[in-house]
């Protein structure tokens, strides 16, 4: 049978097991006489559990170890020949091939040892199958008999499901922390492989990036160049053009729409001003590339300058527009925590508004300010289709925001996107800059979250 | 009165200082708030500029120039030995027939630059077009018909005048603009809707590029994301909201919430790609794969404002359902989650419609591969919407440019629609107590 088949029968069976038991126990109640400790939809659901379960977990148990166990059964039908020394790339092709041939969607000319290889790809993969189907079902069934045997009035249900219930809301809380401890496993092992090939002083402090030399595996690391200073560089410029724009502009809307502006007007502004942020950034890039880029080069031409058509200015132009509703909403609620006492006090001192905002509001809301601007700037760092889509590929060491640059996050994907060969420090550098990113931001955040809790508790 | 003679004197002198400063001040103020409307104006104009670009560029991509032919049915073409038969009525060379036609309107093209420029003035699918209608109906053999062609792209762009001056000026473009001019006096040059964009996938051919197999791919992986990101969210939140006891370990997790809502997309797809694709043998390209990624990014989204709204239920509702003898699941399941809905409805829109904008990780995982067939599966190649635009944006031909932000103007107005969605439940649902 089908996985998904199989999956569907077992919640069938399992829904039938529910309304089957939920029944009975409401019959055994007025039969006996006697009172369920609990409600009879708790029986039903403890017997649908144990119908459930261990079929589901046989089923999450095929679906992560089969294919691996397939091809290995597979490989070692394949004479010595075939496998000694080959690059891994190489055997991955290989189990490509046995895997479109064991489907009989391959064309071209089959090799009798690949042949007899898919053959037994097809042949396990029926047993397995068989094997799934036979004990799956097995299992339910049998944890069926099993609950139905402890149907009694006097048999706790629903303290045992409350119980699984339980595990399943904390399995699922804890899936923020399996993300984290994945994010960063994953990072980090690819990271050290990318180490062992190149210096960790050399990608930390070379001034060079040039990825691309280091093409066969034989020359690994020996001449491709990995210095990650220009690519921050670039991108710390990128991210400075986007703040410049961004801070001002978003500070003093936020400023505006709290201080001075009637609710109508907030009505209409606070979300239209919103409407930036939920913008895709595919959107953003495009525009970029498409206007804003060419409208600067021509207006560069203009004034006799030269600016390039990937230039910093630009991404990072974009960049700021669209994280300018993130500094205005959280300087906008930081605004809005500073009591109303402080603004009385000032004006009673003869303050005008402006002068209130200037030398009170503001310096009280500075902290929760800060920590939207660092968030902001965690954002700018971290966004990569702007910059994939305006900013330059190549990594010139270089401050003047006219030029082309390259960042971090462009590099990731330039590096990931196409053909990889797994073990290539090319690839592998990737992971490295992935690294490097999530440390940055990491701290960015750490930092801003802080601040921001920090502040929050002073006025609540 | 004698006594307080020195009081006018000195408060008229602070007076006259601050009479001497107010001009200033007053304009100062003036000035301030000037700015604070300049940069909200600045703001709304970076919002209409983007909009009127995107819709400028995009907006003829939805129509499509087609010329009207006389087409004969030539059979010594189609089918010269006359057996209808299938399979030769499949084989045969329909260019050949509005070639025909097309020498017919313009007897005075010679020249083999000529006639070869006058050779590619159709698109491609106006062979398929007629081959479809000759097996469709076989007694068409023989007859000639006005037919409505579809004309090349480039050809196309020109009509829609979307071609820059310089290329418009190139020898092969003014012939064609001739051509172009004669078929319009003929009236035989009309627009109509461009159904091809919203029922093709993709193609190396700018005409016939559609969108519908990025949406397939963008609706199979949103299932994927809303399947699991919901439940394992709303979980979590129930969890950290109503459970979990106050220690170093709920801190640890609610940290974690936290700074994963701030990490970079990008990073989200490295994860993918090392341990679903490299780790777990998943299918690369997958709407499977893009949706767990997806998945993993949303969830602190939706747990977050699950929370919230968790939160904004009052106490007492929870204290009544303990009250009369429910267990504390029972009061979470059966009294605090249905009143928390609205709120965890709202989240949710507004994470999904995030996940669909997405494409950052995407790329990381394979879903960037040109892919000509709608997927059919969660496990089969696919692309989504945000990275058709994407792979169309860095495609060389004029003709893609318009499909682009005509693209990106579909992909917007779901994101109105889901946004628009979560505001009205929100207006419409969310109780305040």
């Amino acid at each position: 049978m089908e996985k998904s088949t199989l999956f569907l029968l077992i919640l069938l069976g399992s829904t039938i097991a529910y309304m089957r038991t939920t029944w009975r126990a409401r019959t055994l109640a007025e039969t006996s006489g006697r009172k369920l400790h609990s409600l009879p939809g708790f029986y039903g659901y403890y017997t649908a559990l144990w119908c459930a379960l261990p079929g589901l977990l046989l089923l999450l148990l095929w679906l992560l170890g089969e294919g691996s166990l397939l091809t290995a059964g597979a490989l070692a039908r394949l004479p010595e020949s075939f496998l000694d020394g080959a690059a891994p790339e190489k055997i991955q092709l290989l189990v490509n091939d046995i895997k479109s041939i064991a489907q009989g969607s391959f064309e071209g000319q089959i090799d009798p040892a690949i042949q007899m290889a898919a053959d037994r790809f097809s042949e396990l993969t029926q047993w397995s199958r068989i094997l799934l189907t036979v004990l799956s079902i097995t299992a339910s069934l049998s944890g069926l008999l099993f609950a139905q045997t402890r149907i009694n009035p006097d048999f706790r249900a629903r303290n045992h499901v409350e119980t699984v219930v339980r595990v399943v809301l904390i399995g699922c809380a804890l899936t923020a922390i399996f993300t984290t401890v994945g994010i960063v496993l994953s990072v980090l092992i690819e990271s050290l492989r990318f180490f062992n090939m190149v210096p960790i002083t050399d990608f930390l402090f070379g001034l060079k990036w040039s990825p691309q030399i280091a093409m066969r595996a034989d020359q690994a690391g020996s001449s491709g160049a990995f210095g990650v200073i220009p690519l921050l560089l670039g991108t710390l410029l990128i991210s400075t053009v986007a703040l410049v724009v961004a801070v001002p502009i978003g500070l003093l809307s936020a400023i505006y729409l709290s201080e001075y502006a009637t609710p109508n007007f907030r009505a209409i502004a606070k979300p239209l001003i919103e409407i930036l942020a939920g913008i895709p950034t595919v959107v953003y890039g495009f525009f970029a590339a498409l206007v804003v880029a060419p409208f600067l080069r021509n207006m560069g031409a203009e004034i006799g300058l030269e600016i390039s058509s990937e230039s910093a200015l630009a991404a990072g132009l974009v960049m700021g527009i669209m994280i300018i509703p993130f500094v205005s909403s959280l300087s906008d609620d930081f605004i809005n925590a500073v009591p109303q006492s402080l603004r009385d006090g000032a004006y009673a001192l003869g303050a005008t508004q402006s002068e209130t905002i200037r030398q009170v509001v503001i310096p009280a809301a500075l902290p929760g300010i800060v920590g939207g601007i660092l968030l902001a700037a965690s954002r700018a760092i971290g966004e990569t289709m702007i910059v994939v889509m305006a900013a330059g590929l190549s990594a010139n060491l270089t401050l003047n925001p006219l030029a082309a640059v390259t960042t971090v996050t462009t590099q990731i994907v330039t590096l990931l996107v196409g053909d990889q060969e797994f073990d290539s420090p090319k690839t592998l550098a990737a992971f490295a800059l992935g690294l490097i990113l999530f440390i940055l931001t990491l701290c960015l955040n750490i930092l801003a979250l802080r601040i921001v809790r920090k502040y929050r508790e002073q006025y609540e | 009165m004698s006594d307080s003679s020195h009081q006018p004197l000195s408060r008229g002198h602070t007076h006259d200082i601050v009479m001497a400063g107010l001009a200033k001040r007053r304009s100062a103020e003036k000035r301030f708030r000037l700015f604070g409307l300049a940069s909200i104006v600045a703001g709304l104009i970076f919002l209409l500029v983007l909009f009127v670009s995107i819709i400028g560029n995009g907006y003829s991509a939805f129509t499509y120039s087609n010329v009207a032919l006389d087409i004969t049915f030539d059979q010594a073409v189609i089918d010269p030995e006359g057996h209808r038969n299938p399979g030769t009525l499949a084989a045969a060379d329909y260019d050949t027939l509005w070639k025909a036609s097309l020498e017919k309107l313009f007897p005075d093209v010679t020249g083999r630059q000529q006639k070869r420029a006058l050779n590619a003035f159709m698109g491609f699918s106006a062979d398929k077009r007629l081959k479809d209608m000759v097996i469709g109906d076989p007694s068409l053999i023989g007859t000639t018909k006005t037919i409505w062609l579809p004309v090349d792209d480039t050809i196309d762009m020109l009509i829609k005048g979307k071609l820059g001056k310089e290329e418009e000026l190139n020898e092969r473009h003014l012939l064609d603009q001739a051509w172009i001019k004669t078929l319009q006096d003929q009236n035989r040059i009309r627009s109509s809707f461009n159904r091809e964009f919203f029922t093709n996938g993709d193609s190396r051919e700018p005409e016939a590029a559609g969108i519908w197999g990025a949406v397939t791919g963008s609706a199979l992986t949103l299932l994927i994301t809303i399947g699991l990101s919901l439940p394992i969210g709303i979980a979590a939140a129930i969890y950290l909201e109503e459970f979990a006891p106050r220690n170093r370990w709920t801190d640890l997790i609610e940290v974690n919430i936290n700074n994963l809502a701030a990490v970079p997309s990008i990073v989200f797809g490295l994860l993918g790609l090392a341990v679903f694709i490299n780790f777990f043998g998943l299918p690369r390209s997958s709407p499977l794969v893009g949706g767990l990624v997806l998945t993993l990014m949303t969830l602190p989204v939706i747990i977050i404002a699950a929370r919230s709204a968790l939160k904004s239920v009052p106490p007492s509702v929870r204290e009544a359902a303990l009250g009369i003898g429910a267990s504390p699941v029972q009061m979470v399941f059966d009294h605090v989650l249905p009143l928390a809905v609205p709120g965890i409805m709202t989240g949710a829109i507004i994470g999904t419609a995030r996940a669909l904008g997405e494409s950052a990780p995407l790329l990381m995982i394979g879903m960037v591969a040109f892919i000509v067939d709608i997927p059919k599966t969660f496990t089969s190649a696919a692309t989504v919407l945000p990275v058709q635009i994407y792979l169309w944006a860095d495609s060389p031909e004029r003709a893609f440019n318009e499909r682009t932000s005509a693209a990106i103007m579909v992909l917007l107005a779901f994101l109105m629609i889901m946004n628009g969605f979560a505001v009205y439940v929100r207006r419409r649902y969310e109780r305040r107590w």
